[in-house]
């Protein structure tokens, strides 16, 4: 027979509260091969968080040979070249893309929305290792014959396939395959967020009560799943120019007097299918950072977040116009230049809602109750440093002003203040802002500060001032810069006070490890909620949550994220779920 | 309390650094003076809006940082600010856009009267060519490419013949001409670029890109490769020298044409394939 209730009767809340989340059976399905959305969250933030230490060392060797070339005779060309090229791919999809949203997504929208998991836990955690096989394929570069590839992160042909350019016999080829288990494994992950978004919230939690570091996930998310396809086409058609002779992108070349047998290819397709990938990736790092920050700087500053409404939109936005921006990266490739009236406009407008959540971060902040713990810090520093690299944005993004400054320092100044150490000073604000709801202990206090300060300071110096040099002319993507005429000798201090930064930095996050291992153990116990939030992540019966988040009963949303110092209320804050009487004193 | 008065030294730090810093354009060589005229009106309006975001960021925190007996004030949100600060940052994304826009519609027209030079990139040399008398250039292809015609210069094509091809030496160019510059690679991309020109361009294989320019003073500036094209990429330098009329039409009649070079370079060839000892 068939239970006609559910079609006749409609909708049974009780149907859903007695679904069961897969509960682990033994230790291996419990922190190995777990479907616990906060467990896989952990391994990829924990294996991001590796990959980034290795980008870091990689960072610090090319940072070497600038300052001082030639004097580190391992640091040859072609493993320079190597260096920036895999300092540059790690650290932009292996670490802040898995971070963001394979970390803070998994951890934090479930707990966020009040789901007991994700919609799909299995898929979950087969995304989990499907990334972490994309990151043993891409080490596995390191310990072939010639290396890891050294194309540069953009892996433009025809470059990238010939004999001229370091790994371009099998280092090239792995970091292909890597990137298309990397977006299967991320496609897997990125449909389980967004479902489990649309699908799996709380009773009460409509979509303009959802905090905005859900916002950031989610829109992030959808984008990457519609932009990630463009880098996967592009790296399937250039294993097939690498492997099987095709000329996707390879015209009649020739290489030491000899014609190869390629022709017709476009390498300016190439571009674009990258690029089409490779703006909107800025804002798939970007805006669960935008959402992350305004949930942090709302709570610390004890005030609702300013114009909420307005940062969802500004928010959707910046997603949408984000699709149509990314010729912005080629406006000296020599595609039709008619493109480039089309592109600044269209890069430029992307300022006016950026421009409005910088300007909604700081209004949160005004009249506010401001409390100065690690978490605000960090969002403060995020602040400054994303206002340094938007503005600069404005510069590449006017064509004929990226006309002399592409391809020089200046570019890469820009996307490091912009989408490097912005976001990057985001992750730590929201490390030391979640470790009490993690481990159940709260971070050093000192030791956080202490990492901000040299982490902020230092990365301000470094590249600030790196900007002056790309004014100047000074390239990118050189191993040296040698005897060059219009490079003054005061280019060469520079590089060795940048270099002397960068290494107090990278040092500098060593204590954060340190501070995370030791405060995980031996920390001061967490008191529950510690912050005073409004959000549901904090109000699980249990720090660290159990499996499945809420126990006994799942929460019921009566009001919006941001209900901090509500005149009449008893407390400065009011939870999510917490029911309109007995919200005033 | 420390953060507020830092952001707001980092602002003084960052406007000294600007005014005081040793490392801005080079003088400019060209006529592109609008591009670096919009170039500072970008540092201007971006600089004023730094100082006054950031600074009105450290003054929140310095003014409502907690302490005892602070509260909070509950304002969700305010219509008419946002469309405020919506409406000033629009008005400041057109005054950059609209000077940004103009000189890109100059840079992309060269002038109908502007000589033709065609550059050729290859791992890690520039290659030159300039049309001979009737000024004509011949189509080329990279399958053309020989060792006695490294261009791929269409032997086929008539207006090939008088092609002047400079293989090695200095591109010299003169003063206050204006050139329309013809890009070309035979193997990976690279790009043609002199810092104190301004204007840069890729070159790719299998298809021609261009920019244009006038040289407005004479010198010899460094070519630099700006688009990573290998290992050799930081050594692909070259020289273009800028002179007077005269000089430059003495060094035009130094220049061997396609036909001259390719049966020159021809003996040559032939010459070491057969060896010493083999004559």
């Amino acid at each position: 027979m068939v239970d006609v209730r559910a079609g006749a009767g409609g909708f049974h809340p009780e149907d859903f509260e007695e679904e069961e989340v897969p509960h682990p059976r033994s230790w291996w399905t419990k922190y190995v091969f777990s479907q616990d959305a906060k467990v896989v969250a952990l391994q990829y933030a924990g294996t991001a968080v590796f990959v980034g230490l290795i980008a870091l060392v990689l960072s610090w060797l090319m940072r070497l040979q600038l300052a001082f070339p030639g004097a580190f005779a391992f640091i040859d060309a072609d493993h320079y070249y190597q260096f920036i090229t895999m300092h540059g791919m790690m650290m932009v999809v292996y670490v802040l893309t898995a971070i963001f949203l394979g970390g803070f997504g998994n951890y934090l929208i479930p707990l966020m929305i009040g789901a007991r998991d994700m919609a799909f836990p299995f898929i979950n955690m087969l995304s989990y290792w499907t990334y972490l096989l994309a990151v043993l394929v891409l080490l596995s570069g390191f310990f072939l014959p010639g290396g890891p590839t050294g194309a540069g992160w953009t892996l433009y042909p025809p470059q990238a396939l010939l004999a001229g350019t370091p790994g371009s016999s099998y280092g090239i080829v792995v970091m292909f395959v890597s990137l298309v288990i990397f977006i299967a494994g991320f496609t897997m992950g990125g449909l389980n967020y967004v479902v489990t978004v649309l699908q799996l919230r709380a009773p009460g939690m409509t979509m303009m009560r959802l905090p905005m570091t859900v916002w950031g996930i989610f829109i992030a998310t959808i984008m990457a799943l519609l932009a990630f396809p463009g880098l996967l086409v592009a790296s399937l058609m250039m294993l097939c120019d690498r492997l099987l002779g095709a000329s996707f992108f390879m015209p009649a070349i020739v290489q030491d007097g000899a014609p190869l047998a390629n022709a017709g290819g476009s390498p300016i397709l190439y571009q674009h299918l990258f690029w089409f990938f490779g703006h909107p990736e800025v804002y798939i790092v970007a805006l669960p950072a935008f959402g992350i920050v305004a949930d942090l700087l709302s709570t610390h500053a004890r005030k609702n977040l300013f114009g909420y409404r307005l940062m969802v939109w500004a928010t959707i936005a910046i997603g949408v116009l984000s699709f149509m921006v990314w010729g912005h990266h080629m406006f000296i490739s020599g595609m039709n230049p008619i493109f480039g009236f089309f592109f600044a406009t269209s890069t430029l407008l992307i300022a006016i809602p950026t421009a409005i959540k910088v300007y909604n971060w700081i209004f949160t902040l005004w009249r506010g109750d401001i409390r100065l713990n690690p978490p605000m810090l960090y969002s403060l520093g995020f602040i400054v440093t994303f206002v340094v690299g938007g503005l600069t944005g404005l510069f590449l993004g006017n064509v004929v002003v990226d006309v002399p400054l592409n391809s020089t320092l200046f570019v890469v100044a820009h996307f490091h203040m912009v989408m490097g150490v912005a976001p990057i000073l985001v992750i730590f604000g929201a490390i030391s802002h979640w470790f009490p709801l993690m481990s159940g202990r709260m971070l050093h206090d000192g030791l956080a500060k202490l990492h901000f300060w040299i982490t902020f300071l230092g990365t301000y110096f470094i590249f600030f001032t790196m900007h002056y040099l790309g004014v100047l002319g000074v390239p990118r993507r050189y191993y040296d810069l040698g005897q060059t005429a219009f490079i003054p000798p005061s280019v060469a201090a520079l590089n060795i006070a940048i270099t002397v930064a960068a290494l107090i930095v990278g040092a500098a996050q060593f204590v954060l490890i340190y501070n995370f291992i030791r405060s995980w153990r031996h920390g001061e116990a967490a008191k529950p909620n510690p912050w005073g939030a409004t959000t549901l992540e904090w109000q699980t019966p249990e720090m660290p949550p159990p499996h499945d988040n809420w126990g006994k009963q799942a929460p019921t949303v009566y009001r919006w994220a941001y209900d901090y110092s509500v005149p009449g209320a008893d407390r400065d804050f009011i939870p999510q779920n917490q029911p309109e009487q007995g919200a005033r004193a | 309390m420390i953060i507020a008065g830092l952001i707001i030294l980092l602002v003084i730090a960052s406007v000294l650094f600007h005014l005081y810093s040793p490392w801005w354009t080079t003088p400019i060589a060209t006529n592109w003076t609008n591009i670096d005229s919009t170039l500072s009106l970008t540092f201007w309006l971006t600089g004023v809006a730094f100082v006054l975001v950031i600074s009105f960021l450290g003054w929140c925190v310095w003014r409502y940082r907690h302490h005892a007996g602070r509260v909070a004030h509950y304002e969700p949100e305010s219509g008419r600010l946002e469309m405020w600060l919506g409406a000033i940052t629009a008005v400041g994304v057109v005054f950059l856009l609209a000077p940004g826009l103009i000189a890109w519609g100059k840079f992309i027209n060269p002038p109908a009267d502007a000589a033709t030079v065609e550059i050729v990139g290859q791992q890690w040399a520039w290659y030159y060519r300039l049309p001979g008398p009737d000024g004509k250039l011949g189509r080329a292809d990279a399958r053309f490419v020989t060792a006695d015609n490294p261009l791929g210069v269409n032997p086929y094509d008539p207006n090939s013949k008088g092609n002047l091809i400079v293989n090695g030496g200095d591109l010299h160019l003169p003063v206050n001409k204006p050139v329309k510059i013809l890009l070309r690679s035979i193997d990976v991309i690279h790009n043609f670029y002199i810092p104190e020109f301004r204007a840069k361009m890729d070159m790719l294989p299998g298809s021609e890109s261009y920019f244009w320019f006038t040289p407005t003073k004479t010198g010899t500036f460094e070519i630099l490769c700006a688009a990573y094209c290998g290992v050799g990429h930081s050594y692909m330098r070259g020289n273009v020298v800028i002179e007077s009329d005269d000089d430059y039409q003495k060094w035009i009649a130094q220049q061997q044409s396609f036909t001259q070079a390719r049966n020159g370079a021809g003996d040559r060839v032939r010459a070491a394939a057969r060896g010493p000892g083999e004559d």
